[in-house]
């Protein structure tokens, strides 16, 4: 055993609802790995999308306010289960290197901006600092019989120089964390093609073209499920996986799991606290055919 | 085809304010059309994201401004992942954004009144609250029918509230909200 990771952990605006899963299978598997998380205390949103669109200095003090909340808990070490999260607090974090940069952002905020938090991914520190040998380890049920594709999203990756994990056009993360599970990962060509990204509300013609292709090629590639790692992309294929049927004449049925509800599965954790029950298209059959125990949803 | 007569358009102020807002050389765009090829919205925008690097270079402002194609960029960092002379493409469409709302332009209203409604709830609130951004959101389009066949889904997963979260430090934030609008009208 190593010795003990601990972070500072942001949740993000999803976890308190649309992605209220990604957030208590996060809480549980690193629980179970010893990883200690200490929620940041008043966090507030880091102005995603939205913000950097209108403003670099904007988005960036939305940002820095949640890294100086992070200094206050004498922490230099910050983790988030969401991309989107992670990339502004990352931009913010890189561009506020530069000192006039820095005084702009300074300005619209309470206190200086602080520069010594560095923002990881949760699944960065699960194969960084952990390791895939310690998650392999904590197995007691293999995902034995279930094939998935992993889908990283766009941004968990890129800018390269920016995220600074894995790689920018193949990333390897989820799928060697799924095969320590016991589960069959198929290649998967789109894992870092767009899903639509947040034009689910306004554009939703354009979610429904790219995230239905991210369903008919992973079905193509013979997976049984998806997994993923993004808020926004687990929406989108999930919670929208009925609207994309009906609008492009499909007739998918595929679990979208975060790839940290699959660790908890093989851990042994139970499916409560999981939120395996949270997903909207029901992965019952999925799960049984693993031989697993496990309440009727 | 389009021709433009340069001699007479180019307004080389606007390439001077791009690159120095983005801190990107646009010179460095040899038209390769990389980025296009590989980006996933330009069967949705109304210009490719290569013709808008070769009409920045061209200081085509107007044209670059009114775009569709900015306000449908999700800024996925393809074309900036696959640029060979390793320009931040995804950069430059964040720039054109921020001066095409300064300059009075807004491609497509839907995109733009979405993002605001958005950053209304994040000042408001601290964090966004999805119910009441949808409702900013439709009450400004007139979109009644947006996503309303999902609440009964959503509502007993728990994943909808009807009541934004508490949070204390929701001043602090909407500080950084006024502070921003009192700097960038200096």
């Amino acid at each position: 055993m190593s010795c003990a990771l601990s972070y500072a952990y942001y949740p993000g605006c999803s976890s308190t609802g649309t992605s209220v899963e990604y957030d208590m299978s996060s809480r549980a598997i690193c629980a179970a790995l010893d990883i200690k998380l200490s929620d940041v205390p008043d966090w507030s949103c880091c102005g995603s999308t939205p913000a950097h669109t209108v403003d670099h200095t904007l988005s960036s003090a939305l940002s820095a306010r949640n890294l100086s909340q992070v200094a206050s808990m004498g922490l230099t070490a910050a983790v988030t289960p969401c991309p989107s999260c992670l990339s502004n607090l990352r931009t913010a974090q890189h561009r506020m290197k530069n000192d006039s940069f820095r005084q702009k952002v300074s300005k619209l905020l309470d206190r200086p901006a602080d520069i010594t938090v560095e923002t990881k991914s949760v699944l960065q520190i699960l194969v960084e600092d952990c390791g895939v040998d310690r998650i392999r380890a904590k197995v007691t049920r293999p995902l034995t019989g279930l094939t998935v594709a992993a889908y990283y999203g766009c941004i968990m990756n890129r800018p390269a120089e920016i995220m600074n994990f894995d790689d920018r056009e193949h990333p390897m993360a989820m799928d060697n964390i799924m095969a320590a599970l016991g589960a069959t990962v198929v290649p998967f060509p789109l894992k870092v093609e767009c899903c639509g990204a947040s034009f689910g509300i306004p554009r939703r013609d354009v979610v429904m073209r790219l995230s239905g292709k991210l369903l008919d090629t992973a079905k193509e590639m013979g997976a049984m499920a998806l997994v993923t790692a993004c808020p926004l992309c687990q929406m989108n294929l999930d919670m929208r996986q009925e609207q994309i049927n009906s609008a492009n004449g499909s007739q998918h049925h595929m679990p979208i799991f975060y790839f940290t509800q699959l660790m908890g599965l093989a851990f042994g954790l139970s499916e409560k606290e999981l939120g395996i029950d949270k997903l909207c298209v029901n992965p019952r059959t999925v799960i049984d055919a693993l031989g697993m125990e496990g309440q009727p949803l | 085809m389009n021709v433009i007569n340069i001699t007479s358009s180019c307004n080389s102020d606007f390439v001077s304010q791009v690159e120095e807002e983005s801190g990107q050389k646009l010179s460095l765009c040899y038209q390769c059309g990389k980025c296009t090829a590989g980006c996933p919205y330009t069967t949705e925008y109304d210009i490719p994201v290569s013709q808008i690097m070769r009409l920045i270079q061209a200081g085509q402002k107007e044209l670059v401004l009114k775009s569709k194609s900015l306000w449908l960029c999700a800024t996925c960092e393809s074309c900036t992942a696959r640029c060979p002379n390793k320009i931040d493409v995804a950069r430059i469409m964040d720039v054109l954004r921020h001066m095409a709302r300064r300059e009075g332009y807004s491609g497509v209203k839907t995109v733009k009144t979405f993002w605001d409604s958005f950053l209304n709830s994040v000042q408001k609130n601290g964090r966004v609250f999805e119910v009441g951004l949808l409702a900013n959101y439709i009450s400004h389009t007139g979109r009644f029918w947006t996503d309303m066949g999902l609440g009964p889904r959503m509502l007993p997963k728990g994943k909808i509230h009807l009541k934004p979260s508490a949070m204390q430090g929701r001043e602090e934030v909407a500080k950084i909200f006024s502070r921003y609008t009192q700097e960038s009208s200096k």
